[in-house]
């Protein structure tokens, strides 16, 4: 188990003072001055050689994303945008660095904003967060008021932070959509090329991180790439913010090394499985979008990005979602279709009209009410949605279906011919309607 | 995507104007975005009109934003219509209860929470109820699914729900009360239930204000500041002198051993050591998480020391209460919540003083 003394966030359930003082007397805060005055490229170096890949659930290297912004400023404003529109069901970590742990991302957002050459920053929180972005605003407030932040500020780089929120669309935790709505627009992704580095915010150059990439990098700064880097298994650095819910006995967030063995998180933090480890049917490893592991891959799975990709799901934002032996799994995963239904942007036809389509004959098929060459049927039409769409929303809706019918493919058939065993008035009709 | 339209125009007011306060904020607002780039604080600007406005958006704040913002009224309506938080049509006047119905609150009983509000408020979402307190829908992943599962009343989150606490809330709202927000069980935040096993030993704990809760009464906490908490009004101020010498006297013992001297050692030079047994009689272990105090982490620990039902703890001495309260790292606090009380009470088949 990792350690105490190691980890990044120690007022994570907001035990603590959670103001500038108190986050100074955790250690924050402390050397700031220092980092900006090594320079950018230190600061991109230092984070490259860490390891630390983005913690917004595609795990992209966080150093190297940094060091595509043009180096010298073309007369355009660069912009930092941290993307606090946390959405994917199954995680909420992020909502507790806002809440409990605000000064390590805003200490992150001025480090990060030298590192990118970037004066201006946006921290993008979520609608539904309206708490944990007043909480946030007000340790923005405080560093104002000490001189941490804002132009000629004691840290020697002149930065401004702004809070602003969204009002209730997931589809805004894509980096694109992202900034169409914080121009003022409809969430809609844009096309890319051209990239948000070249043409983003306002079409200026802009980098968009995730919360906790940003967050966990002045720490990084103060102990050093070698200790961030020695946690996990390489191309898995670091420590991570692990979420569990759903069938355990004592869901919570928790601060863990990468690379932990599942069964390790469960049963350390979790309080188990409900009803014992052999009462474990699915999991989820990192939010909606990822495809479900069954529990004979449980066992042995390593919680990281390539653990996870070695069963052929993906590690997302590490919120595990656990469900037991009494889960109604078709029900379940029709659930998650729905989801993506409800926040299809509706801009690409494959999306707007496949993610509905799923979710009708996923709900036929939780009832049993459907054919066995719909199983196909579904299957192929998850492909044509999965990667014909603007953004990755699409691919999103597409996987946990195709996880439904790689793993579980049996309990749907069973279901149609409990179904089809009975007399029923009227005929069972096929997927188009 | 779903379909969402303007309110009936019956149900329209004729003017929206923000209070002088909103609008002071709504000029603040747009000056954090470049001079050309008004249009970005629609959102935030919506969002507190629909705040003003019993939590509903009407036509004419829509119309009022745009010619603030100098946008085209058909933007606006836009990002109205396509942000699902803005809420179209008018909402309970106390409270419009949002239920996560999403997988991870599903699994931990979301369905019986949507049951409740069928049959308590309206059998179908976005109706007012009879009296037109109350309305309720099902929202997307309102992300706290670890304290699944969860509504959301405005601006504050009701987490940790059984029917049963989510009756409780809503018939706080009913009484025109704002019951607590947060998790509805003993937790304080995203901590596992019973207290938290991780940040237990921190340096900075000794500064750290700590607020009342389960899990903060799991953490041990330095001598200096269990001396600066006030003791209980039940303490008469003889017994308090008593305590705070005999902490004063522990402390000065502690200081004599090598600071990495372990829990026995320090336990050793303070007092003596209860005697455990073997195993639970007849394998049957008392619950000792009943006593105020004890959490699994503190159960466990005794268990260890061979400390399974509630007459040993009755049953310690003077000298094993300093010993064990140094062993498991906080001092005073074995007295302070009088667990030799209570576990005598416990043996002797009284209700548990958490409940």
């Amino acid at each position: 188990m990792l350690a105490d003394k190691d980890r990044i966030f120690t007022n994570i359930y907001g035990f603590h003072d959670k103001s500038l003082k108190g986050a100074m007397a955790r250690g924050h805060w402390d050397g700031t001055k220092g980092f900006i005055d090594q320079g950018r490229d230190w600061i991109v170096q230092q984070i490259k050689d860490s390891g630390l890949r983005g913690r917004g659930g595609a795990g992209f290297p966080t150093g190297l994303k940094w060091s595509f912004m043009p180096k010298q400023s073309d007369g355009r404003p660069h912009y930092l945008v941290v993307n606090a529109d946390e959405s994917e069901p199954g995680t909420c970590k992020d909502r507790e660095i806002l809440r409990n742990d605000p000064h390590t991302l805003v200490e992150g957002c001025l480090i990060a904003g030298c590192a990118m050459g970037a004066h201006v920053g946006y921290i993008y929180v979520r609608g539904e967060f309206i708490r944990e972005r007043e909480a946030l605003q007000q340790a923005i407030d405080e560093c104002y008021e000490a001189g941490l932040l804002g132009k000629g500020n004691k840290n020697g780089w002149d930065f401004d932070l702004y809070v602003h929120h969204g009002a209730g669309a997931y589809i805004c935790g894509e980096e694109t959509a992202l900034l169409e709505s914080l121009e003022g627009k409809k969430g809609q992704p844009r096309l890319k090329p051209p990239f948000p580095a070249n043409m983003g915010l306002y079409g200026c150059p802009t980098t968009v991180n995730n919360v906790e990439s940003i967050a966990v990098t002045p720490t990084i700064l103060r102990r050093g790439a070698s200790w961030f880097a020695s946690f996990g298994r390489p191309n898995n650095l670091g420590t991570k913010l692990f979420g569990i819910s759903g069938h355990v006995n004592k869901p919570c967030i928790v601060e863990e090394s990468m690379s932990i063995p599942f069964r390790e998180l469960i049963e350390k933090h979790g309080g188990g499985i409900r009803g014992g480890w052999d009462n474990l049917l699915a999991i989820i490893p990192g939010g909606a979008s990822c495809p479900l592991i069954p529990a004979a891959d449980c066992e042995e799975l390593i919680m990281d990005f390539d653990g996870t990709r070695a069963v052929k799901s993906s590690f997302g934002t590490a919120g595990v979602i656990v469900m037991d032996k009494s889960t109604d799994i078709v029900r379940a995963i029709a659930r998650i279709s729905y989801f993506f239904k409800h926040e299809s942007c509706g801009q690409c036809t494959p999306c707007r009209e496949g993610t509905g389509w799923m979710w009708r004959v996923l709900d036929r098929m939780a009832q049993g009410r459907a054919h066995k060459k719909e199983i196909d049927m579904l299957l192929e039409v998850t492909t044509q949605v999965e990667g014909h769409t603007i953004c990755a929303l699409g691919d999103a809706a597409a996987w946990p279906v195709q996880g439904l019918i790689r793993h579980f493919r049996g309990e749907i058939e069973r279901r149609i011919d409990a179904y089809s065993a009975n007399p029923h008035g009227e005929p069972v009709r096929i997927a188009a309607e | 995507m779903s379909v969402r339209r303007l309110a009936p125009d019956e149900v329209q007011p004729a003017s929206f104007a923000f209070t002088p306060d909103n609008l002071a904020w709504a000029q603040k607002t747009i000056g954090k975005y470049p001079a050309e780039r008004k249009a970005s604080a629609v959102i935030p600007l919506l969002w507190r009109a629909q705040e003003q406005h019993a939590y509903w958006l009407p036509k004419a704040a829509i119309e009022y934003i745009a010619d603030m913002l100098d946008m085209p009224y058909i933007r606006v309506f836009e990002v109205a219509t396509f942000y699902t938080m803005f809420q179209l049509q008018p909402v309970g006047k106390k409270a419009h209860v949002q239920v996560c119905g999403t997988t991870p609150c599903m699994l931990r009983g979301a369905g019986e929470l949507i049951k409740v509000c069928k049959s308590r408020i309206h059998h179908e979402p976005f109706h007012l109820s009879d009296d037109g307190d109350f309305s309720w829908e099902e929202v997307e992943c309102a992300g706290t699914c670890v304290n699944a599962p969860m509504i959301q009343v405005f601006s504050d989150v009701y987490e940790d729900l059984t029917p049963e606490s989510l009756e409780k809330v809503l018939d706080a709202f009913a009484r025109g009360e704002k019951p607590k927000p947060g998790p509805q069980n003993s937790r304080h935040g995203a901590e596992p239930e019973g207290g938290a096993v991780t940040l237990r030993d921190l340096p900075f704990d000794a500064a750290g204000p700590a607020k009342a809760g389960a899990a903060v009464a799991e953490k041990s906490k330095p001598a200096s500041v269990a001396k600066a908490e006030p003791a209980p009004e039940a303490v008469s101020s003889a017994a308090a002198e008593f305590a705070a010498k005999e902490e004063a006297e522990i402390k000065a013992k502690l200081a004599t051993l090598s600071p990495d001297a372990t829990p026995e050692q320090k336990a050793d030079a303070v007092g003596t050591r209860p005697t455990g047994l073997a195993a639970a009689r007849s394998n049957a272990a008392d619950k000792l998480q009943k006593i105020k105090g004890i959490g699994p982490v503190n159960e466990g620990k005794l268990h260890a020391l061979g400390i399974f039902h509630f007459d040993q703890i009755a049953g310690w001495s003077r000298e094993e209460i300093r010993w064990v309260g140094t062993y498991l790292a906080f001092p005073g606090r074995i007295d302070r919540e009088e667990w030799t009380v209570q576990a005598k009470a416990l043996a002797a088949g009284a209700p548990s003083a958490k409940e």
